[in-house]
């Protein structure tokens, strides 16, 4: 049995507006597993992951860190850098905010750097980078404390199919080498199978997670993969799935 | 070059023209003079002229100086707490919308040293530009880096140095480059109303001196150095923040076609 680290019990949030974004949602993250939170727009799943981060508080309901709220790394779906800083400076930056030392802090930022295949780039802007670069970077600062749990909301939405393909790849590259736990938001139920261990789909808006899907496809997982029948067969069943929540609706 | 020329070449037949105009219409110096009485002028009373100009510029820069240290001070005061700026915000904009013209007397009044009150004067002029905007930029950083510096935990004077500060920058240089010409304006507008005389006094009394004798050839010398000392400044605080923002902020990035 995995364990859990972080528990959602019967969470609800409803905003200052009076809008209610999340109504009863129950949900386990386990341990090194790849979960992805799937759902229509505006079904509150981003901010179930921005509760889960600890960036806001549910109305009602209960969340519990298991082992703590520490080793917690988020990206977000815009790169969030900081355009006056180099994208060396950028990776940096949680290790500068924890208090490292400079030699270092600079060592492991050009080693996550390298990691999302941006050695050489140190020294440039984010204004210098595409956007698919731009997010290699904001992983790579993700990456850079050694994460035990990430946090990413919709990271690849904005980017182009070829582009969202390839950081498909390298993320569960880097997954499987350092096994850390992945809660990943999206809309996309391609993109979901493609990547996770587990799916927890959600309603619309109030959301709530209606129903769970295990993906047992094994790793690693390529291009070979997406054509596949095996995902052909998940992908549809997730489909069903997902429709069958926005009938809820 | 394509950018100095056109308004090099306007500026030239501008001052042509004002010369053939006092030329042919025999207009005597102590109503207008032309560029070239007044750059003899510029060159003969240079002496006099140059020393004063040292005056108003050092009372200038002090005061956009002072500007600068208690405009960001204030607004990172403001920033770290919203009923200091709700307290405070209301009578910077007096101090603003007050004339200077109206409130100066009384400071040159009250304040015995007279570089000191033309230094307050100037200060006030100069000062809410930088206030203002700071406050401003201090505010405008990036909602999602404001989240991801309180999940890494950072602490008060970390989110100040690393966020607020640098998201503030290009606010705070707009606002320097309005500041550096009022600061100027101030100085001068406060030397008018101080009127102080013999050896010492700058720009704006040599002005006033020049009247009275009717040496107008020199008060349009005096009158053309502070123009001339507003642009350099303005060219001055241009280039610092050209420097600082080439790297990363939209205003300095040119489309390369």
């Amino acid at each position: 049995m995995p364990r859990s680290i972080v528990s959602c019990r019967d969470v609800s949030k409803r905003f200052a507006n009076g809008t209610l974004a999340l109504d009863g949602a129950t949900l386990d993250v386990e341990e090194r597993q790849f979960l992805s939170l799937l759902g229509p727009s505006g079904c509150g799943k981003s901010t179930l992951l921005r509760l889960i981060a600890g960036l806001a508080q549910p109305s009602t309901g209960t969340i519990t860190w298991n082992g703590g709220h520490d080793g917690l790394s988020f990206v977000f779906q815009e790169p969030t850098l900081m355009p006056w800083a180099t994208a060396l400076d950028n990776v940096v930056l949680p290790l500068r905010l924890a208090g490292a030392a400079r030699a270092e802090r600079e060592a492991q930022a050009a080693a996550a750097l390298a990691d999302v295949g941006l050695a050489g780039f140190e020294k440039s802007y984010p204004r210098e980078l595409s956007g698919g670069m731009k997010m290699r970077v904001s992983i790579a600062r993700a990456l850079v404390t050694r994460p035990t749990l990430l946090l990413m909301d919709e990271p690849f939405a904005a980017l182009d199919e070829i582009t969202r393909f390839k950081l498909n790849n390298d993320l569960l590259e880097l997954w499987q080498r350092d096994r850390f736990t992945a809660v990943f938001v999206t809309h996309s139920v391609f993109e979901s199978v493609f990547l996770s261990q587990r799916i927890a789909v959600m309603t619309s808006r109030p959301g709530r997670v209606q129903s769970e899907i295990v993906v047992d496809a094994p790793y690693p997982r390529d291009a070979g993969y997406r054509t596949s029948p095996l995902y052909n067969e998940h992908c549809r069943s997730v489909s069903a799935a997902l429709e069958k929540s926005m009938a809820h609706a | 070059m394509r950018k100095i020329l056109p308004p090099l070449i306007l500026g030239l037949l501008l001052l042509g023209g004002w010369e053939a105009a006092v030329d042919v219409l025999a207009i005597p110096t102590y109503l207008l003079p032309g560029p070239i009485v007044i750059a003899r002028t510029l060159v003969s009373d240079w002496q006099t002229l140059a020393e004063s100009w040292w005056i108003t510029m050092s009372i200038a820069l002090a005061a956009l100086a002072a500007a600068v240290v208690l405009g960001v001070a204030l607004s990172v005061l403001f920033s770290a707490s919203k009923w200091v700026e709700r307290s405070f915000f209301p009578y910077a904009v007096i101090l603003q919308v007050t004339p200077i013209v109206a409130i100066a007397p009384l400071i040159i009044v009250w304040v015995n040293d007279t570089s000191l009150s033309l230094l307050i004067c100037a200060w006030i002029v100069a000062f809410f530009p930088i206030l203002s905007n700071t406050t401003l930029g201090l505010n405008s950083a990036d909602r999602n880096l404001v989240d991801l510096f309180k999940l890494y935990r950072a602490r008060w004077w970390q989110r100040m140095a690393f966020l607020k500060l640098p998201s503030a920058m290009p606010y705070f240089l707009a606002g320097l480059k309005i500041s550096g010409g009022l600061s100027l304006i101030g100085a001068v507008v406060a030397e008018f109303v101080a009127g102080t005389g013999g050896q010492a006094s700058g720009l704006a009394y040599r002005i006033l001196e020049s009247g009275y004798q009717l040496k107008i050839p020199r008060m349009f010398a005096a009158l053309a150095l502070i123009s001339l000392s507003g642009i350099l400044l303005f060219l001055a605080l241009s280039l610092l923040s050209h420097l600082c923002l080439r790297r990363w902020h939209e205003s300095e990035i040119r489309e390369e076609n």
